[in-house]
């Protein structure tokens, strides 16, 4: 056996596992290099705007993964992630207002411009720490994972599983849409937030910090990876796809099965969190449209295009749903919705183990 | 079979003795409903006068059963003669309407939930296999363990040595050693009954249930669930229910016949078959 130059944790030294970070890694250094190194004049250069796109990509990877974590491995369909990523996302967006100060229109050094247009003195308590970076990281993890826990808490003690589950999940982030659509909520109405200006100081519309948290997502992604492909790779992981194919039979063995789903569906819920947080700098803006249910089920289409219970092909299923839907929203923004789905409907019936089983490769872990 | 001597009632064992093993057994049962289900017994499994009614139809009537330590005991008897019923009573799934049922000397099983049951040392093997298809036969076992079931510990539970050798040992008593690495969902009938069987034996039970374990099998493989079975029995007690009639006949060393809830006749295998009142109500129908 070969000695590897770079020894890998376990549950990563797998060869997908490999390929799939190695191609991280090569994105996370190329789109950076591509961009700053190479001048314009050159064939080779990267616009910012592709950089930009990239890093939205991988965002939606990242919750793509997060989906799949829980839907591929443990048979729990949330249609309501992009809850989590929006809250995630209005964390880091509240870090980003604060950052604004005095530079917004109306100068106001204390509060964001939406409330001195509302005709606000004070800045709300729940608003409070957020002009610290830490704190709006934190949030970031705990705000979604709070929710998480609470609506799991209740909806995996009494049982409910299968469609029924996926509904209330699609009740709860229509629900959040409505409550973030209304100006009193303090979280900007359906403007939602914009105009940042920096992050951490550093300029968001330099092609360097794009850079940066392009490479930043890319870390996000493969670090959320990692954690979950521990946790798939231990007894824990084995205990899930048993609680998958058949529940009662775990539960008979004596595992308490709502304990296992509660605590996966929190750690999906914080990685669709990161992936919102870092989202928001990337494409300069927050608002509750991101709630709609619809986006919650676009999600779960890239996971099933990809290839559910494989994680990396619900990623790469994100990165290709979400490019086709770029270029025909330029090309032909009236057939997007039908060409999606199309292709839910033609993974389903043709493409069981999405483009994921395809590939020679098989995922001992299926 | 021999008497019991702790017993100090006859225990009839062969053909000749049919005559006198009913009153035999009456007055046993007489005797059992005096005595304490206690030191005196050296039974793993006492079930004493248990009836069960589902709206009056009496499932169970006074039944009264036991089972040695180590033995393999059969129980037979014609479709809704309360086999299932039995077993169902005995892990907690059903309770009694009257009767009692003591597990060793000490456990009363009526008191305890089915998980409680399960934990004290009762396993159970349903008729229709579960395994888990897409973990391998090692994976199975591994999370039939017995041991810590929490998140947080499962998620640090590493294999000790101990457990490996546990699950090498079920994947030789069940014959699935070749098939460690095999996806559970990728073995035939019989041998996702053996794996059920192997995951049962994870949990350290001292008492098996095991309901029809041959149906649907190729008689080979009911050849060798016969012998894992007879293989089980010694270190641990074995209750295999079944109307498979030459299946039992290849297995059985006591034999049980249940009938309407009641025990009809028990012993030795040619004995029960030659019982008059047997050859009646089962097989000679
Ligand atoms: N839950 C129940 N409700 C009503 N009747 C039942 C129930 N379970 C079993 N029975 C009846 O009790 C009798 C014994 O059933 P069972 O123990 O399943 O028999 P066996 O396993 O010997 O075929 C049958 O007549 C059956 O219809
Ligand atoms: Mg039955």
């Amino acid at each position: 056996m070969k000695t590897p130059a770079l020894r890998l944790p376990a549950a990563v030294a797998d060869r997908v596992s490999v390929a799939f970070l190695g191609s991280l890694a090569a994105v996370a250094v190329a789109a950076p290099l591509l961009n700053l190194a190479v001048p314009e004049s050159s064939p080779l250069h990267l616009s910012s705007y592709a950089v930009g796109l990239i890093g939205k990509y991988l965002c939606y990877a990242t919750l793509a993964l997060a989906v799949d974590f829980i839907w591929g491995y443990c048979g729990i369909l949330s249609l309501g992630h992009a809850a989590f990523f929006s809250l995630g996302g209005y964390a880091m967006g509240m870090y980003l207002m604060r950052r604004i100060g005095a530079r917004g229109v109306y100068g106001n050094p204390d509060l964001p411009d939406f409330m001195v247009f509302l005709n606000w003195t004070e800045l709300p308590w729940f608003w409070y720490g957020f002009d610290r970076f830490w704190f709006a990281l934190v949030m970031v993890a705990l705000v979604p994972g709070a929710l998480a826990f609470v609506f799991g808490w209740l909806a995996f003690r009494s049982r409910v599983t299968g469609v029924y589950l996926s509904i209330i999940t699609q009740a709860l982030t229509y629900a959040l849409m409505l409550a973030f659509f209304r100006n009193d909520m303090g979280f900007g109405g359906n403007n939602g937030f914009t105009d940042f200006k920096d992050i951490l100081g550093f300029d968001l519309q330099s092609d360097a910090t794009r850079s940066a948290l392009l490479a930043a997502t890319a870390v996000a992604l493969g670090a959320s990876y990692w954690v979950c492909r521990a946790v798939l790779g231990s007894r824990t992981g084995r205990v899930l796809r048993a609680i998958r194919d058949a529940e009662s039979r775990t539960r008979f063995l004596g595992y308490r099965v709502q304990d296992y789903k509660l605590w996966v569906f929190v750690l999906s819920a914080v990685l669709a969190g990161v992936a919102g947080a870092l989202y928001v700098p990337q494409v300069g803006i927050i608002n509750p449209s991101e709630f709609e249910p619809i986006n919650s089920i676009e999600v779960v289409i890239w996971v099933a295009v990809g290839g559910r219970g494989t994680l990396w092909g619900a990623a790469a299923g994100a990165v290709l749903v979400n490019y086709a839907k770029t270029w025909f929203t330029g090309a032909l923004p009236d057939v997007w919705l039908y060409a999606l789905g199309a292709m839910f409907v033609g993974a389903t019936l043709f493409l069981p183990r999405g483009l994921a089983g395809l590939l020679p490769v098989r995922s001992r872990d299926a | 079979m021999t008497a019991d001597p702790r017993r100090g009632d006859p225990r009839p064992g062969d053909a000749g003795a049919a005559a006198n093993r009913r009153d035999a057994w009456r007055g046993k049962r007489e005797a059992a409903a005096r005595r304490q289900p206690s030191v005196l017994t050296g039974d793993v499994l006492y079930l004493q006068q248990v009836t069960v009614s589902f709206d009056g139809f009496k499932a169970l009537d006074d039944l009264t059963l036991h089972v040695d330590p180590g033995e393999l005991l059969c129980v037979i008897g014609p479709n809704g003669a309360g086999k299932t019923t039995m077993m169902d009573v005995v892990t907690g799934k059903t309770r009694p309407d009257a009767g009692r049922v003591f597990f060793g000397n000490q456990i009363n099983l009526l008191t305890m939930s089915e998980p409680e049951i399960a934990q004290a040392g009762i396993g159970r093997k349903f008729q229709k296999p579960t395994v888990f298809d897409f973990l391998t036969v090692f994976e199975n076992l591994e999370l039939a363990l017995a041991g810590e079931k929490s998140f947080w510990r499962t998620f640090f539970a590493r294999l000790t040595s101990r457990d490996r050798e546990r699950i090498d040992e079920a994947l030789e008593t069940t014959g699935l050693a070749s098939k460690r690495g095999s996806p559970a969902g990728t073995l035939a009938h019989g041998q996702k009954q053996w794996l059920e069987i192997g995951m049962l034996l994870m949990q350290e039970p001292k008492l098996l249930l095991v309901d029809e374990p041959v149906a649907g099998m190729t008689p080979q493989e009911t050849e060798r669930t016969g012998e894992l079975l007879l293989s089980l029995a010694g270190r641990h007690s074995v209750v295999v229910v079944e109307h498979d009639m030459e299946f039992v006949r290849s297995i059985a060393r006591r034999v049980a016949v249940l009938h309407e809830g009641r025990v009809l006749a028990e012993g030795g295998m040619d004995a029960v078959q030659s019982d008059p009142r047997v050859i009646e109500v089962y097989l000679g129908a």
